[in-house]
């Protein structure tokens, strides 16, 4: 049962899991995908790319960002069977200017990847409503799913992953 | 011999790293909080990118077969989240035509000052005065914006833009002996990062700037701008340097208030006295406590409670006294609602520091090489050092100048819901006073906000034209038990509705875990055992508020019966349902049932 004090202008309602197990009954408005106010994901309503998304950092913004923009729009307008297959001057010219700073596009080695993944991996928290993602397991470095990498066995991959 | 499955492999694997590293940490995704480092979560801010490192991790443990990859986009309910999976996957099939390279990364050094500019552009089409975290968003947001952008952003201090939550929190619970050179602290991911929001290599120099081909972002620091020629479109440096531009944003900031008493009372206590703000404050205090025996810090809101909770923590090492007053009947009482506030303060209390609340300071005097604090009251306070937290004064230097509306009610330069002050000039961050579609006039002087205001006033001057809708949220954490995320109006002189799980004894709240190695105490102590629900059903109006044990809830704050503010108690992952309600600025009848969309009861 729960239990309600009021303190002057100040309510204090003290609730139990079983007080708020029935759905609530509060309104929402429905939300319009279209609000241009709204922040936008990454691709906007009319297909383009939005590279202000903060889910880009600072790659749109950065020295190798027109590199950056044109490979990824080339990618992202390529009509190709093999999308993008048009676009690997782009994609070369991106990784050249990327390597070119390695303080801001780190590009790690496997053991110290592993590292930081092993410390990431508990990033994972439980995922939130509704996404069942399978539970967390430690990325691996390349090398070590190399078996799994041969494998061609696909069922079995998927029962693994569930499992685990 | 590598086998082609083998350099995909590696390929796909160097990318989700650097996807890892370059998204999943992204400077400005400090926006989103992390809950008290005993207790790392993810934010549901920052979801879409954790989701899209998982998912892509997910697939690369699938070797991105085609029909594995379509059962993982199944689950995968964000449509952005979709296409950019799309985007970044197939990546992987060009390994094979590019080289490997493989540098090994390098630490980040720390952010020194950028380096001197000999010569000064002229002209730059995009000015931004002030290097801050709001100066930063707009500078990054324009650059996303405008292909080839030339950004200069100037500032008085030697350091390029960096975050300040850092300082008043991780750098304080930090194990490294080196901590105030290097300035890096560790985030709720265990990633280490530091506070400056892009290592040097990411800006140009000044002097480059006009000849960059390809645009870029310089910052000029240790330069004042003193003079704002509006119609002239320039400005005039302390050293009578003039730039002029065709867009230009304040972001100035603010500056930290005294309390009268301490800057009439002379050099001698002025000189024990700390004003904490920038990256030298921390390197001072930091050192000063080090050495001192006892230490005040004076103001009870966000920044004065911050410290005080880290000094406090020190207390039993460095053997230091650590006090904190204000004239508020408990810590953050303009902003939580008595009883709350209450809570919190003995909260703090159990932080190591000693509380006096209700204290109105009359004078301060040197006597002996101590400072002497006597208050209203009479009771006197002797301590080694004070830091003054007493709040921010918005810098408007530039308003006479530049002929700018200041804002009498909330100071700072009074601008429009899009930011705007006159024609090309846009506010943003501490000192813009803007006009909030929902929440009215206001000016909120928190991190998210300098984001995203940031962001907005470089949205729109490259033309986006779009009003503040985006509310940004804060956060604070009071030891490692205590933590809160908050969005709107947060006032404490509004009605509120808290709504929090009932403990019982089973709600034991789990001990920290393995992210404490930031010299924090690594376990918590389980909070005091929940009341028994017999004793709470009896109403004891005198005893209930000090037995009750507000865990973990949702406050709601009210203006005209529509919830203005929410205040996540504990709960974290949440904000974008508080946002919403915001958004929605409808009346509800039974907040209760409003409470209910938060499942404050699971973790």
């Amino acid at each position: 049962m729960s239990y309600c004090r009021q303190e002057g202008k100040d309510r204090i309602i003290f609730v139990t899991k079983e007080d708020h197990e029935a759905p609530s009954n509060a309104e929402l408005v429905a939300d319009d995908p279209n609000d241009p106010y709204e922040e936008q994901g990454l691709i906007l309503p009319n297909g383009d790319i939005n590279w202000n998304c903060p889910c880009l950092g600072g790659m749109a913004s950065g020295p190798c960002g027109s590199q950056f923009k044109e490979a990824f729009s080339c990618f992202h307008y390529s009509k190709e069977e093999v999308k993008g297959s048009e676009c690997i001057d782009n994609f070369r010219n991106m990784q050249e200017c990327m390597q070119r700073y390695p303080e801001l596009y780190p590009q790690e080695e496997d053991k110290e990847s592993s590292q930081a993944e092993a410390s990431s991996s508990s990033v994972s928290a439980a995922p939130t409503e509704g996404s069942a993602l399978p539970p967390e397991t430690d990325s691996t470095p390349a090398t070590s799913t190399s078996e799994s990498a041969v494998s061609s066995d696909s069922t079995s991959l998927i029962d693994n992953q569930t499992a685990s | 011999i590598h086998t082609t499955a083998q350099l995909k492999m590696d390929f796909a694997h160097q990318l989700l790293v650097h996807v890892r590293d370059y998204y999943v940490t992204l400077p400005l995704c400090y926006q989103n909080h992390h809950p008290p480092l005993s207790r790392p979560q993810l934010s549901l801010q920052s979801r879409p990118l954790h989701l899209l490192w998982r998912v892509v991790s997910t697939v690369h443990d699938l070797c991105m077969e085609p029909v594995h990859l379509s059962w993982v986009l199944m689950i995968i309910q964000d449509h952005a989240l979709t296409v950019s999976l799309f985007c970044f996957l197939p990546f992987s099939f060009f390994s094979l035509s590019l080289s490997r390279a493989r540098c090994r990364s390098l630490m980040q050094t720390p952010g020194g000052p950028a380096p001197a500019s000999l010569k000064v552009p002229s002209h730059t089409p995009y000015l931004l005065i002030g290097g801050g975290t709001a100066s930063f968003a707009a500078a990054r947001s324009i650059r996303a914006r405008d292909p080839g952008a030339k950004v200069l952003i100037v500032t008085d201090e030697p350091d390029p833009p960096y975050m300040r939550p850092p300082l008043s929190k991780e750098l304080w619970f930090s194990n490294d002996p080196s901590v105030t050179e290097t300035l890096r602290f560790k985030q709720w991911n265990g990633k280490e990062r530091s506070i400056y929001f892009q290592p040097p290599s990411f800006y140009i120099n000044a002097e480059e700037l006009d000849g960059a081909e390809n645009g870029g972002v310089a910052v000029l620091t240790g330069k004042k701008v003193v003079h704002m020629d509006v119609r002239g479109n320039k400005i005039k440096l302390d050293d009578d340097t003039e730039i002029s531009y065709d867009k230009c944003l304040i972001a100035t900031g603010g500056v930290p208030r005294n309390l009268q008493v301490i800057e009439r009372a002379g050099e001698e206590v002025m000189k024990k006295t700390t004003l904490f703000r920038k990256i030298e404050d921390f390197k001072s205090l930091d050192k000063v406590s080090r050495n001192i025996k006892s230490i005040t810090i004076i103001g009870g809101g966000f920044l004065g409670s911050e410290l005080a909770c880290a000094l406090g923590r020190r207390s039993t090492e460095y053997d230091l006294e650590v006090v904190q007053m204000f004239p508020e009947k408990g810590n953050m009482g303009k902003v939580l609602p008595e009883y709350l506030s209450n809570w919190t303060t003995e909260k703090v209390k159990s932080e190591g520091v000693k509380v006096i609340s209700e204290a109105l300071v009359k004078s301060v005097v040197c006597k002996d090489d101590k400072l002497e604090i006597k208050l209203k009251d009479g009771r006197l306070v002797k301590t080694d050092h004070i830091v003054a937290a007493v709040g921010l004064e918005p810098n408007v230097d530039l308003a006479k100048s530049a002929g700018l509306e200041v804002d009498s009610d909330f100071g700072g330069f009074r601008v429009n819901a899009e930011l705007q002050a006159r024609s090309n000039i846009w506010v943003a961050g501490d000192a813009a006073c803007f006009y909030d579609i929902r929440l009215g006039r206001r000016r909120v002087e928190h991190h998210d906000h300098a984001v995203v205001s940031g962001r907005l006033a470089g949205e729109n001057m490259t033309g986006a034209n779009k009003p503040y809708w985006h509310q940004s949220m804060f956060w604070s954490d009071l030891g490692p038990d205590v933590g809160y995320e908050a969005i709107g109006i947060v006032d404490s002189s509004l009605p509120t509705v808290g709504v929090f799980a009932k403990a019982t004894a089973k709600d034991t709240p789990k001990a920290a875990t393995e992210k404490s190695g930031t010299g924090i105490r690594s376990e918590s102590e389980t909070e005091d055992t929940a009341i028994s629900p017999v004793a709470s059903l009896t109403p004891a109006p005198n005893v209930g508020q000090h037995k009750d044990e507000y865990g973990k809830g949702v406050i709601f704050y009210l203006r005209d019966k529509v919830v203005v503010g929410i205040i996540l108690w504990n709960v974290f992952n949440r904000m974008p349902i508080a946002r919403k309600i915001i958004k929605d600025g409808e009346e509800h009848a039974d907040l209760n049932e409003v409470a209910k969309l938060f499942n404050i009861h699971d973790d």
